[in-house]
């Protein structure tokens, strides 16, 4: 029988390009596969993406499988499982690795249920044990109250990797590797699901998981005219506005704009928490941030146990007069 | 149509980051006196999209619950809003299981509840974030998924769903039966009405051990891991926080800004 050799990590892109946790897997699958004294691989599935191969060399893969067919242009459950399920069973490697995304989250464990395997989601620190070889996967748990450390004796080890967790290599395009077509083979009547519409949602201006000022506002802001303020502020340093959960289920800010535990990673140079106590489910979406601020009117409130600088009151008097000292001091 | 929702008993949430513990050695977290176990707010979630599709078109939904010393309160919730049935698979011998334990034995017993049109599960529960457990089951049952579910609607034996993606959502359709799993963007789970908590206080729950829905219980539960937990901490944060004084908040916004530009960060 075979054996499971080998890591591999599934590629997304965006618009042409490898996305930015793409090159994330592949930093952190090259260490992996170079303690292991193994080869790392990239599986590219879509259409018309065939230009990616080279960039997932480039970024640090020993080989490239690529599966390009008309049938994948759109993300689709049965569609993406199934061609995997082949991958998988075809070149068998040891470990999976997948990025934490709205793909990864979709795919990794209907994969792993039906390679009859398991899954670790979200994780924020892989490495080798010595010992037994197997990968050692950390992941926050109860909403970043905690964490948790996972092995898994069955193969392929899956884990799906967050944003902004794992460092890319530097690109090297004098690297060299294998580009293997595979032949998706799927009868397109399994694919139970159709994608009607796809919508983009984002923000204007600088985006939120790439800006390095980020302006992160509460349920105390109270509405969407408040977070115009935090707007302000944001334009001016060059920055971008996020939010907890409450201001986006209240609709005073796109959903989008969610960051935390079930919205999006950012690691800005400064983030400027207003008006927010700092859940556990927030924080675990905004602590990788090098500098935090915090502007809260209540004194025993979380966000001021992890903000390096902050002052107690109420934002409404703080803010305009914080922005427009900022204003004169940077003209 | 007929409609299952799994829902799941954890320590609350919103609880203060301040009251959480991990109990040395057990590598269990602390029940903290004033800590409450509630229903895990994306099983609320869950519930609520149920209750959304029978109120327009009508239907029967079973809620199902895993796990030991359910507080009837807390699984009662479902039953409260508007749920018809609620089964628990309460025994020893579903504790400390991992998604894949976990998926099998509610695949299980919805096989056991009979016909279904959807099966509804929250995005991931609020105490293990791993958001396995519903593609788990769709996997075992042979069920198309839906994930991260923000809209639902139901025509013609069909749903199309609103699902949540990286940069804004798509729109998918299935034919039913199918699992979705169901996202906070969906909207507010409604309150239980003093008459829905009545009902649900006369209400008994159906029981089902595992030889009621013909599991061994080698793969159920702690046995039936796949995954094996090594650890379980809190991470150490050690940020000294400056607090920056004012005679007023705008002077204190003031000395904030200046703070900032001394220590270089603007």
């Amino acid at each position: 029988m075979a054996e499971y050799k080998g890591v591999m990590i599934y590629s997304e892109d965006t618009e042409g390009k490898l996305a930015a946790i793409t090159t994330e897997l592949l930093g952190c699958g090259r260490a992996l596969a170079d303690d292991l004294a193994q080869e790392l691989s990239a599986v590219v599935v879509g259409s018309g993406i065939s230009g990616l191969a080279q960039q997932t060399i480039t970024y640090g893969a020993d080989n490239v499988y690529i599966i390009d067919d008309p049938l994948f242009k759109d993300y689709r459950t049965d569609s993406y499982v199934s061609v995997m399920e082949k991958v998988v069973k075809q070149v068998m490697p040891q470990i999976l690795l997948m990025g934490q995304t709205s793909v990864g989250r979709d795919l990794a464990p209907r994969l792993a249920f039906r390679l009859n395997t398991a899954a670790t989601m979200g994780c924020v620190e892989l490495a080798i044990d010595p010992g037994s070889k197997l990968m050692i996967q950390t992941k926050p748990v109860y909403g970043g109250n905690a964490q948790a450390i996972f092995s898994c004796a069955s193969f392929p080890q899956i884990a799906t990797v967050r944003p902004k967790a794992m460092s890319p290599l530097e690109p090297d395009t004098s690297r060299k590797g294998e580009v293997i077509p595979i032949e998706a083979g799927l009868d397109p009547s399994t694919i139970r699901t159709k994608v009607l519409e796809k919508v983009k949602e984002e923000v204007e201006g600088i985006k939120l998981e790439d800006a390095e000022v980020v302006i992160g506002g509460g349920r105390g802001i109270g509405s969407a005219e408040g977070f115009k303020q935090l707007e302000e502020l944001a334009k001016m340093l060059k920055g971008a506005v996020g939010a907890t959960r409450p201001p986006c289920d209240e609709g005073w800010v796109p959903a989008g704009a969610q960051i935390g535990q079930t919205g999006k990673i950012v690691a800005p140079d400064l983030y400027i928490a207003v008006a927010l106590s700092g859940s556990c489910q927030h924080m675990s979406g905004c602590s990788g941030s090098k500098t935090l601020i915090a502007i809260n009117k209540d004194p025993e409130a979380n966000i001021l146990r992890e903000a390096h600088f902050s002052v107690v009151g109420d934002w409404k008097k703080v803010l305009p007069a914080f922005t427009n000292k900022i204003k004169e001091l940077l003209s | 149509m007929n409609m299952v929702v799994c829902v799941k008993q954890v320590i609350d949430p919103e609880a203060p980051p301040t009251s959480f513990r991990i109990d040395l050695g057990t590598d269990k977290v602390a029940q903290l006196p004033g800590v409450s176990l509630v229903l895990d707010p994306y099983a609320e979630y869950a519930v609520e999209a149920a209750l959304r599709i029978k109120d327009a078109q009508g239907g029967k939904i079973t809620a199902i619950a895993l796990g030991t010393n359910l507080l009837r309160d807390v699984v009662k919730k479902p039953l409260a809003m508007g749920v018809d049935e609620l089964i628990l698979l309460e025994d020893e011998a579903f504790e400390g299981g991992d998604s894949w334990s976990t998926a099998y034995a509610l695949a299980m017993a919805i096989k056991k509840i009979g016909a279904h049109d959807i099966i509804f599960c929250g995005r991931e529960a609020s105490d293990w974030n791993a958001g396995q457990v519903g593609s788990g089951i769709a996997e075992i049952l042979g069920l198309p998924s839906i994930t991260l579910a923000r809209k639902i609607d139901i025509a013609n034996g069909k749903a199309t769903v609103k699902r949540g993606t990286d940069v804004g959502y798509e729109v998918v359709e299935v034919s039913l039966p199918t699992l979705i799993t169901v996202s906070n963007e969906i909207g507010e789970p409604r309150y239980p009405t003093i008459k829905g908590i009545m009902a649900a206080k006369k209400k008994d729950p159906v029981i089902w051990k595992p030889a009621d829905i013909g599991v061994n219980p080698s793969q159920i539960g702690f046995s039936g891991r796949r995954i094996k937990m090594h650890r379980l901490f809190q991470p150490v944060r050690e940020v000294n926080c400056e607090i920056i004084e004012g005679e007023t908040p705008e002077e204190a916004g003031v000395n904030l800004a200046l703070k900032l530009r001394e220590a270089g960060i603007l």
